[in-house]
């Protein structure tokens, strides 16, 4: 290596202090490209149900998909331990499963975030839920969503 | 009048850290000499002040008394006692207020214990810190008052959020804080040395210990806060790569990377800018991290007493302060000499690789945690979780171990290779054997990571005592033995990490008073449930009688609790903890047919993470006392004789 050369050259004191900040500039790149090409791949999106339909996400992608619990769509299977609902924002739709024990203020009609991915049959696998931690949590991506119980409708938060 | 007095010493501590910074300007700048003798009792003083706030806070706790804003909003009369007293600092206000008294009785030691350090160097490092004091006691003051009243008082408190209504809370957030702030010290030395020029071994040795100190804390915050968050939570993880985690991580990984560039810089005299530019990454990661936790600006499971409209505040201090220092390197960097060069094939090139991995690791960890900040600046909504992080970081912590095989067996200035590798040799045979078992006994296939973290974990065993080999151990200094204690953890921490991800075993069923279980050898039977109340809350409690081989080992009783101020209900798990696992039980909801969610894990050696925690921020503390100890004695033998800026490390050769 360079580093060995020019030390045993004479005492070139700059070289070996450019070669560590050549050392650490080339971390840094590297890691910066490290990064982005990883968050190209293993950052979730998250998709509102009309939107999940609409970017036809491939089957086994992890994605978060937020909306609310559609009422009446609650239903527990023979286990105990499944459960099937229907995610909504108001214009669409997506039915999901989940085997687990639920967030303590997961219920219908109020906010959910479920982590997973799309099966080919189009359901949503959840692997984790997330929901309204108190009554002053809420999920980043749910603030400001309405909800009407009677009719479905979800007013969208800002983008 | 307690809220009065508290508030006045405040004010009183934030005028002496005023009048510290202006003396130790004129004390620096024009030689005064009064200013040189005055700046140590002002700096106790303050520390003292700030002391008196936080335990008339806490006092104000204790008495519920509900004419003070904070304790209404946070308190309720009810609330177990250790909750009172706790609770002072499980908000934003309180815990601003254990901030700045963490950091001026932090400022308030360096100006008692502090000797190594030259007294110029020593006063601008006073000066410093009462520089960035201020900046918080301003926060605190005129944005964030803990002290105000409220008229009319509240009948009672509006109580405390009951996640935060455990043990944990009395100590997780004093020690992290204690950890986050006390970087503020070395932040500090490196302004002080830079603004007089002394950035040489000296330096290094003088702020070692001051580091290994916030260090400590720092890890003992982030395990023990891994740990509830593990029981508490009641998902069975014990770290989620949430942005909190994340916070509170990255000033860990940067003290780690200072401590061992500033070993470099005691012993052989290298890496000065280096060193001083982790002195101020280190504490930018600590207001960074209190800028992300404060604000509530990226969503968190752990997020409390958050206040977005405040976080800007943080926002602008970190700007002003770390962009000062940044400054302040640029325009003094030139001045500081470049120190002495080394081999490719040595201790000190090892330590750089292990800066090196460090930095990356915290860069990596620094990106993903804001990135759902900038893409939401272009209107994508993204969440960067689990498996980004543990597609990165896992590999590049791994080669960070692989590197602590290597780097204590190597010699400082320059070794010769093949006899590294006569040494290493036991290591390495470690790791192939672990390989060998690992392949030939799993029960299942495991990935390539949990098997290359059994391998690491083995070498790394191996290697971190190995220093002892062939040493008089009653003669081997106790900074070594730290050393080798901390890198142990490190070994543990993995096998228990990588254990529990490959063989935790799961059972998910809803069950009937009289069903039993089977997992891992353990027989769990539900006898039913039953309902209970406690101070605050009511609670459904299961009964689960736990037996292996025929034989009751205990009976777990899991809570799905209801508590009532504010009325929130939590789920309330149990850990079993054997030699070999913990057993972790859950009680779900009642269905309508009359049977309950049970959730049970097996997590095989689990505990080894938090033992490996605990080792490590034992090491250090024998560390810290070894070189207290050894630079005391070193200290008082050469005080006659000035030490000048280039002098000959003493630590290299024990005497």
């Amino acid at each position: 290596m360079v580093a060995v050369a020019s030390s045993r050259l004479g005492p070139k004191r700059k070289h070996q202090r450019l070669i560590l900040v050549l050392l650490a500039l080339a971390a840094l790149i590297g890691g910066v490209l490290l990064a982005m090409s990883a968050l190209r791949d293993q950052a979730a999106y998250f998709y509102t149900p009309v939107e999940a339909k609409a970017a036809e996400i491939e089957p086994g992608k992890a994605v978060r998909l937020g909306g609310m619990v559609e009422v009446g769509s609650l239903k527990r299977a023979a286990d105990g331990v499944t459960i099937h609902f229907n995610l909504t924002d108001g214009e669409g739709t997506v039915p999901a499963s989940f085997s687990g024990i639920t967030p303590d203020l997961f219920k219908e009609g109020s906010g959910a975030i479920a982590e997973g991915s799309f099966d080919a049959d189009g359901t949503f696998r959840a692997t984790n839920i997330l929901a309204k931690h108190d009554e002053r949590y809420m999920p980043r991506e749910m603030e400001g969503i309405q909800y009407d119980p009677q009719s479905h409708k979800v007013e969208a938060a800002n983008p | 009048m307690i809220a009065e007095i508290g508030l006045a010493a405040l004010w009183l501590a934030a005028t002496l850290a005023g009048l510290q910074l202006l003396l130790a300007w004129t004390a620096v700048a024009r030689g005064n000499a009064d200013a040189q003798r005055l700046i140590r009792p002002v700096a106790v003083a303050q520390g003292v002040l700030t002391g008196l706030a936080m335990a008339l806070l806490i006092l104000l706790f204790l008495q519920s008394d509900m004419s003070v804003y904070l304790v209404a909003a946070n308190s309720h009369s009810m609330k177990p006692f250790i909750y009172k007293f706790a609770g002072a600092w499980g908000n934003h206000e309180g815990s601003m207020l254990l901030w700045i008294a963490v950091m001026s009785m932090a400022g308030a030691a360096v100006a008692l214990f502090e000797r190594g350090l030259d007294r110029r160097t020593h006063i601008a490092t006073l000066g410093a810190q009462a520089a960035i004091s201020l900046g918080f006691y301003a926060f605190l003051l005129l944005a964030s008052n803990p002290f105000k009243r409220l008229v009319p008082a509240a009948a009672d408190g509006q109580g405390l959020n009951p996640l935060l209504q455990d043990p944990g809370l009395a100590f997780h957030p004093p020690t992290l804080y204690f950890g986050y702030v006390g970087l503020s010290v070395a932040f500090s030395f490196a302004v002080g040395a830079l603004l007089t020029r002394q950035v040489n071994a000296r330096f290094a040795r003088a702020i070692r210990p001051w580091v290994l100190a916030a260090w400590i804390m720092l890890t003992i915050g982030i395990t023990a806060g891994s740990y509830w968050a593990y029981y508490e939570l009641g998902w069975g993880g014990w770290w989620f790569w949430d942005p909190v985690e994340n916070a509170s991580l990255m000033p860990w990984l940067a003290a780690t990377a200072l401590l061992h560039s500033a070993t470099v810089l005691a012993t052989r005299d290298a890496l000065r800018a280096w060193t001083i530019m982790l002195s101020v990454v280190a504490f930018a990661m600590s207001m960074i991290g209190t800028f992300l936790v404060r604000s509530g600006i990226l969503t968190s499971v752990h997020a409390f007493a958050v206040d977005p409209t405040r976080g800007s505040f943080i926002l602008a201090l970190l700007g002003i302060y770390i962009g000062g220092a940044l400054a302040l390197f640029a325009l003094r960097v030139h001045t500081v000499n470049e120190g002495s060069r080394f081999e490719p094939v040595s201790r000190e090139a090892m330590l750089v690789l292990n800066n090196l991995l460090l930095c990356v690791i915290l860069g990596l960890v620094l990106i993903g945690t804001l990135y759902p900040l900038l893409t939401e600046m272009v209107g994508l909504r993204v969440s960067v979780g689990p498996p980004y992080f543990n597609a990165i970081i896992g590999p590049l912590a791994l080669a960070l171990m692989a590197a602590l095989v290597v780097g204590p067996l190597l010699r400082w200035r320059r070794d010769d290779p093949r006899a590294l590798l006569r040494r290493t040799a036991p290591a390495l045979i470690a790791g192939a054997l672990t390989l060998i078992a690992v392949l030939a006994l799993a029960p299942h296939p495991i990935g390539w990571m949990t098997t290359t973290g059994f391998v690491v974990a083995a070498a790394v065993a191996v290697a971190s005592v190995a220093p002892l080999w062939g040493r008089n151990l009653r003669r081997t200094p106790l900074f070594t033995y730290g050393m080798v204690i901390a890198h142990l953890g490190c070994a543990v921490c993995i096998a228990g990490i990588a254990s529990e991800s490959a063989f935790s075993q799961e059972k998910l069923a809803a069950a009937r008073p009289g069903d039993t279980f089977e997992i891992a050898g353990n027989k769990v039977a539900f006898d039913g449930v039953m309902p209970i109340a406690g101070p605050n809350w009511t609670a459904m409690q299961a009964n689960l009688t736990v037996s292996r081989n025929g034989r009751v080992i205990g009976v777990a009783k899991p809570q799905a609790r209801f508590f009532s101020d504010p009325p929130t209900p939590t789920t309330e798990s149990v850990q079993m903890t054997r030699w070999s696992g913990q057993l972790y039980l859950v009680l779900g909801d009642a269905l309508e047919d009359g049977r309950w969610q049970l959730r049970i894990w097996w997590k095989p050696f689990v505990t080894f993470i938090w033992y490996g925690g605990g080792m490590i921020a034992l090491g250090g503390l024998l560390a810290l006392v070894g070189r207290v100890r050894r630079e005391r004695k070193h200290g008082r033998a050469a005080e006659p004789e000035p030490v000048s800026a280039g002098a000959p490390p003493q630590g290299a050769v024990p005497a």
